[in-house]
C-alpha cells in the first residue's frame, strides 16, 4: 500500500489531501493561542485552562467531566461552574463529543505525532489493549471521586497537566514536560494509539456524549469505495468505520454513529473516492453514485 | 515481540530493532513515572489563597484552572508543580517569597468559578490562610532584648494580630524584652511578617492552622473563665468542719488560738 492519501493527493493536490488535518491543527493552535495572548502580550481572551476558563470576561466554560467528579465528591458546585459545564455539554452534543479530542485537546498533537512516527518507521509491533478499557477507567475515576471526596482524575489528568504547563509556561521543566514525554514513549514504542484510543477516560466521557451527538462523519458514497483501506490506515479509531462503510447489506450506516469517532476528518483527507463527508446522524446515503465510478 | 529467526538462522534484524525500541520506550516511561515523585524536595510551608475551603473540601472543589492566580495583582499565587508540596496544579503561595497583600476586594476568591475559594468571605481580615508562629526564640532579635520589631510593624493588623508583650530581661538583669506575640483570633496568615523578618531564615513563619494551633479537649473548662461567666465560683467553698478536740485551738500553749 502506498502512503495513505497519496492517491488523493495525486488527483486533487497535496492541500486537498490534508485539508481537514490542517484545519484541525489550526483550530488546536488557535485554542492554545487564545489562552496565551493574555500572559504573553496582555491581551486577555481566555483566562484559566481547559478545566475551567473565562472568555472575554463574560463566557464561563467548565469541563463537564471535572464538574461531574466535583458533584460526586459532594461539593456544592457554584452556578458559574454549572453554567459553564452546561454550555460545554451543549456544544459537544452538537459538534460531536470527541471533537474535543481531535480539535481542542493538546494531547492530540503528541499522540498524533507518535502515530505518524510509527507509520513512517513502519513499526507494527504493539501491545494489545482493549478499547473498552477507557470506559472502565472512567467508571473507576467517578467511583474514586465519590469514595475519596476529591476530583480524583485531576491528580493525574495528562490533558489538564499539559494544558496548564502550556498556558503557565511550566511546560519547559515541570510535570507537563514529563507527562508529554511519557505519553510520547507509550504511544510510540509500546501501544499504537495507546493513550487516546484505549485508555484516556476524558475521551471516554466525551465518547459517551458523541454517541448521541448531531454532527457525524457519514460514508455517503460508500458505493464508490474501492477497498483501498487507506481510511482504516489513518483512522485513530478504525473500528468505527466498517459498520458505516460496509453495512449497506445489513441496512446499517452510512453514518458513523460510534461515539469513539473523533470527527477528525482524516478519512475524508485520504479517500480518493470522496466516500466520506461531514453530515448529521440523520444523513442518508447518496443515491446517485454510479457503480465503478 | 521479536520475529522468529529466518531461514538461514540469522536473527531477524527488524525484530531485534523493534524489540529494543519497545524496551527502550518502556524503560524511559518507567523512568519518567519515577521522576515525578522523585522531584519532591524540602520547601517552606505552602499556604492556600484567602477563603480556601478546608483542605479535604478544597480538593473536591478546586479544578486547578488558575483563574485565582491570574487575578492576583501581586503575583502572590502560583499553581503547584512537581515538588512544590500541594497537590499538582492547585494554587498556593509561599509567604517568604511573596506574601498576600490582603486586597480589600479579594480578587482571587472573586475569580474562583467553583467556590473552592469561598465568596462568603467579605472582609479580608476574616481570612485564615494560616497562623504566624514565632518558631525560633533563639535567633529572634527581640528575644535577645533588641528592638527589631519588624514583624510587629509590618503586620497589617499590628497591635491586634501581633502585639509586643513586655518581659523582664534576665540576661542583663535590668532591661525589658518586647516579645512579638501572635493572636490566633486575629492573624490572617498573610505572611507579611515572615517576608519581612530580617534574619537570614525567618524566625517567624506562617504555618497551616492545623500545625500552628492546639485544641482544648471538648470537656475541658478554664476554671477562672467559667467563674467570670457565672459571676461566682461554680463550686461551693470548702466546708469548715470542726476538728474534734481542738474546738479551742491546739492544746499547746504557743499555738493557742490557732485554727486550721
Amino acid at each position: 500500500m502506498t502512503r495513505p492519501g497519496a492517491n488523493h493527493a495525486a488527483q486533487m493536490g497535496w492541500f486537498a489531501a490534508h485539508k481537514w488535518l490542517l484545519a484541525r491543527r489550526f483550530v488546536q493552535l488557535a485554542f492554545l493561542a487564545v489562552f496565551l495572548t493574555g500572559p504573553l502580550v496582555h491581551v486577555w481572551i481566555a483566562k484559566g485552562t481547559l478545566a475551567s476558563s473565562l472568555t472575554l470576561g463574560v463566557l464561563p466554560l467548565t469541563d463537564p467531566m471535572i464538574a461531574l467528579q466535583s458533584v460526586l465528591a459532594r461539593h456544592a458546585l457554584s452556578l458559574t461552574a454549572l453554567t459553564g459545564a452546561a454550555i460545554v455539554l451543549a456544544v459537544y452534543i452538537v459538534v460531536g463529543g470527541r471533537a474535543y479530542c481531535a480539535w481542542v485537546c493538546p494531547i492530540n498533537m503528541v499522540t498524533d505525532f507518535a502515530a505518524w512516527a510509527r507509520a513512517r518507521l513502519g513499526i507494527k509491533e504493539t501491545i494489545t489493549l482493549d478499547r473498552r478499557l477507557r470506559y472502565w477507567l472512567l467508571a473507576g475515576v467517578l467511583a474514586a471521586s465519590a469514595a475519596t471526596g476529591t476530583i480524583a482524575w485531576e491528580f493525574v489528568n495528562p490533558v489538564t497537566i499539559v494544558h496548564r504547563g502550556l498556558v503557565t509556561g511550566s511546560i519547559l521543566g515541570g510535570s507537563a514536560l514529563l507527562v508529554t514525554l511519557a505519553l510520547l514513549l507509550f504511544d510510540f514504542g509500546i501501544a499504537a494509539r495507546g493513550w487516546c484510543g484505549h485508555l484516556c477516560p476524558v475521551g471516554a466521557f466525551y465518547g459517551l456524549l458523541g454517541a448521541k451527538s448531531l454532527v457525524r462523519v457519514a460514508a455517503v458514497r460508500r458505493d464508490a469505495c474501492n477497498n483501498c483501506m487507506e481510511c482504516f490506515a489513518v483512522c485513530p479509531e478504525r473500528q468505527v468505520i466498517a459498520p458505516a462503510l460496509r453495512g449497506a447489506d445489513k441496512g446499517v450506516g452510512p453514518v458513523i454513529l460510534s461515539g469513539d469517532c473523533t470527527n477528525c476528518g482524516r478519512c475524508m483527507d485520504v479517500c480518493s473516492k470522496q466516500v466520506f463527508r461531514f453530515g448529521t446522524r440523520f444523513t442518508p446515503a447518496a443515491t446517485q453514485v454510479l457503480k465503478g465510478e | 515481540m521479536a520475529k522468529a529467526p529466518d531461514h538461514n538462522g540469522a536473527v531477524n534484524r527488524r525484530g531485534l530493532l523493534t524489540g529494543a525500541l519497545r524496551a527502550a520506550c518502556g524503560a524511559g516511561l518507567v523512568a519518567l513515572l519515577i521522576a515525578m515523585p522523585a522531584h519532591r524536595r524540602a520547601v517552606a510551608v505552602a499556604l492556600r489563597p484567602p477563603g480556601a475551603l478546608p483542605e479535604a473540601d478544597f480538593l473536591s472543589a478546586c479544578v486547578r484552572c488558575g483563574l485565582c492566580v491570574r487575578d492576583c495583582p501581586y503575583n502572590t499565587l502560583t499553581l503547584s508543580d512537581l515538588g512544590d508540596g500541594p497537590s499538582l496544579g492547585t494554587p498556593f503561595f509561599n509567604a517568604r517569597n511573596v506574601p498576600c497583600e490582603m486586597c480589600e476586594d479579594i480578587p482571587c476568591a472573586a475569580a474562583c468559578p467553583t467556590d473552592a475559594l469561598d465568596k462568603g468571605l467579605k472582609d479580608i481580615k476574616d481570612a485564615r490562610m494560616g497562623i504566624a508562629v514565632l518558631v525560633d526564640h533563639e535567633n529572634c532579635l527581640n528575644f535577645q532584648g533588641l528592638r527589631c520589631d519588624v514583624c510587629y510593624r509590618v503586620c497589617p493588623l499590628s497591635d491586634a494580630a501581633i502585639t509586643l508583650e513586655v518581659q523582664h530581661n534576665v540576661r542583663t538583669g535590668k532591661h525589658a524584652m518586647f516579645i512579638p506575640t501572635v493572636h490566633t483570633d486575629k492573624c490572617t496568615g498573610c505572611g507579611k511578617c515572615e517576608k519581612a523578618c530580617v534574619l537570614e531564615e525567618a524566625a517567624i513563619k506562617v504555618l497551616p492552622h492545623a500545625l500552628a494551633v492546639g485544641e482544648l479537649g471538648q470537656h475541658y473548662r478554664w476554671g477562672w473563665k467559667e467563674k467570670d461567666k457565672a459571676g461566682e465560683a461554680l463550686i461551693e467553698d470548702n466546708l469548715q468542719l470542726p476538728i474534734r478536740g481542738m474546738e479551742n485551738g491546739l492544746p499547746s500553749s504557743e499555738l493557742k488560738g490557732f485554727k486550721p
